[in-house]
């Protein structure tokens, strides 16, 4: 089992715990991730409003890297995900769109023809590894710990990929299988505002106070992500939001391969839980009682 | 004595209309499914903005069908999309909302409809030229440039977060180039040669 690995910018730094995670949980369960070499950035939503496709394009550099590598590409950035599937979408779909990526890609030496899959970690673990396995490689239990599971659009939408539009259910199970309380609330698909929070905060702010507040009143500890940018703005703008709502917002925002890890038995540190701005207070880790030979 | 008539300016003659109408649905995907609208609203109840907008991604279809493309360009509306998706994926016409507001965006940006500083814009050309010049993203330098040239004061009250996020090894201070980057550069110069997809 192997695939090859599209971190994307922000896993390099601001969604540096999530890199680590996804690493330490492939590497604990066995399954190979190699990164495509020299790979670039995707092109995010900021092309696609300017010209699609030079957008589509340097997107397109990507999976044309990854073509001969002989695996699914695994893109954990929602964004990327959405990104790289969008390229692939327009390559099979519209031949005079795939005629003029290649004839972009073509100033590189570059060409794309076979098609490579994009899967996202967290439908490569439940639906290819499988939640069975999973459970029978945990160390630790998660005891009486509340966590709403945070979808947020693009892993999700436009287009059905590996789990429902309007409740997923992908991430609740891996949570179950891991002891976790899964908290049923109604956000779980509802937007964070993603740029917004950049070019219209006042939006944004809004629209993580809505998803915070429903979390909480849902009984929520945590809230686990699956996107950097939706694990930013949740997680740092809570003390703006708590300054402009009167509210008291304190949520530790996890990425889903983080309390993975953590059951899986790796140390929270190459989880990078020690670099998360909220600090997640008593996670209720328990080890598994130790099985008696036979 | 001449009535002024005041309705004049907004009045367009049914074939400029349909011509113009034609035009337009030209440069958006599937965009001739918007014929299918039936105006029940779902996607302006599934956004989660469509409170602060100025038209409503329901009228926004219905301006457009009606060939007021200058309004809707003028509007907060396209600037506010998030690229969520929720409008899209409950469309029981199957009506691409979020790709048709990203092309009125592109047309906007084209034709530079917004004010100056327009923080959708700045942030975008700031985005673009990281890539140009290193391949990839470089958050530092994105932030820095953003507020610089749209809200400057609001750099000081960032610094202490850049200053947290630095120590945590969550922010680089400097921009880490690909190795290829000359390649990035050759498709970006030639596919803005090229027609748009």
């Amino acid at each position: 089992m192997e695939y090859a690995y599209y971190p994307g910018c922000s896993l390099e730094y601001t969604g540096k715990p999530y890199d680590l995670s996804i690493r330490e949980v492939f590497k604990t369960l066995g399954i190979g991730l190699r990164e495509i070499e020299d790979w670039n950035c995707c092109g995010a939503t900021m092309y696609m409003s300017i010209k699609q496709l030079v957008g589509l394009a340097v997107s397109a550099r990507n999976l044309a890297l990854a073509q001969n590598m002989g695996c699914d590409i695994c893109a954990p950035c929602s964004s990327c995900y959405t990104i790289l599937r969008k390229t692939n979408r327009h390559m099979a779909w519209n031949p005079h769109s795939r005629d003029l990526i290649n004839e972009a890609l073509k100033a590189a030496n570059l060409s794309y023809d076979k098609m490579v899959e994009v899967r996202h970690p967290l439908d490569i673990l439940v639906n290819d590894y499988g939640i069975d396995q999973i459970a029978s490689r945990i160390q630790y239990r998660f005891d009486g710990l509340k966590v709403a599971p945070y979808y947020g659009c693009q892993i999700v939408r436009p287009v059905y990929h590996f789990d429902d539009l309007d409740d997923p259910q992908t991430m609740d199970r891996l949570f179950d299988a891991l002891g976790l309380e899964v908290t049923d609330y109604p956000n779980k698909v509802r937007c964070c505002g993603g740029m917004l929070m950049t070019t219209f905060e006042d939006v944004a702010l809004h629209l993580n106070d809505e998803l915070l507040r429903c979390a909480e009143d849902n009984g929520a500890d945590v809230l686990a992500t699956a996107c950097p940018l939706c694990q930013m703005n949740l997680e740092s703008y809570q003390s703006q939001i708590n300054k402009r709502y009167n509210t008291q917002h304190n949520m530790p925002i996890l990425y889903f391969s983080q309390l993975l890890g953590l059951a899986l038995g790796v140390e929270p540190a190459k989880l990078g839980i020690d670099t998360l701005l909220v600090k997640p207070r008593d996670l209720k880790l328990k080890p598994l009682s130790l099985k008696v030979a036979v | 004595m001449k009535t002024p008539n005041l309705l004049e300016p907004k009045l367009k003659r049914e074939d400029e209309l349909h011509a113009a109408f034609w035009e337009q649905i030209k440069a958006i995907p599937r965009g001739e499914l918007i014929q299918n609208c039936i105006q029940c609203g779902t996607c302006t109840g599934s956004c989660p903005v469509s409170y602060m907008m100025d038209i409503t991604p329901r009228q926004t279809v219905a301006l457009f069908r009606a060939g007021h493309l200058e309004d809707i360009l003028h509007s907060r509306t396209i600037w506010l999309c998030a690229s969520c998706y929720s409008c899209r994926v409950r469309c029981p016409s199957g009506i691409l909302v979020t790709d048709l507001l990203y092309a009125l965006k592109r047309l906007a940006m084209d034709k530079k409809i917004y004010p100056e500083k327009f923080p959708v814009y700045v942030l975008s050309q700031a985005f673009i030229s990281n890539i140009y010049k290193y391949g990839r993203n470089y958050e530092l330098g994105l932030g820095i440039r953003y507020l610089l040239r749209t809200e400057p004061m609001k750099l000081l009250k960032s610094a202490g977060f850049g200053m947290k996020m630095i120590t945590k090894g969550r922010m680089s201070i400097t921009p880490k180039a690909i190795k290829k980057v000359s390649e990035v550069r050759a498709i970006i110069d030639k596919a803005s040669q090229l027609g748009e997809v």
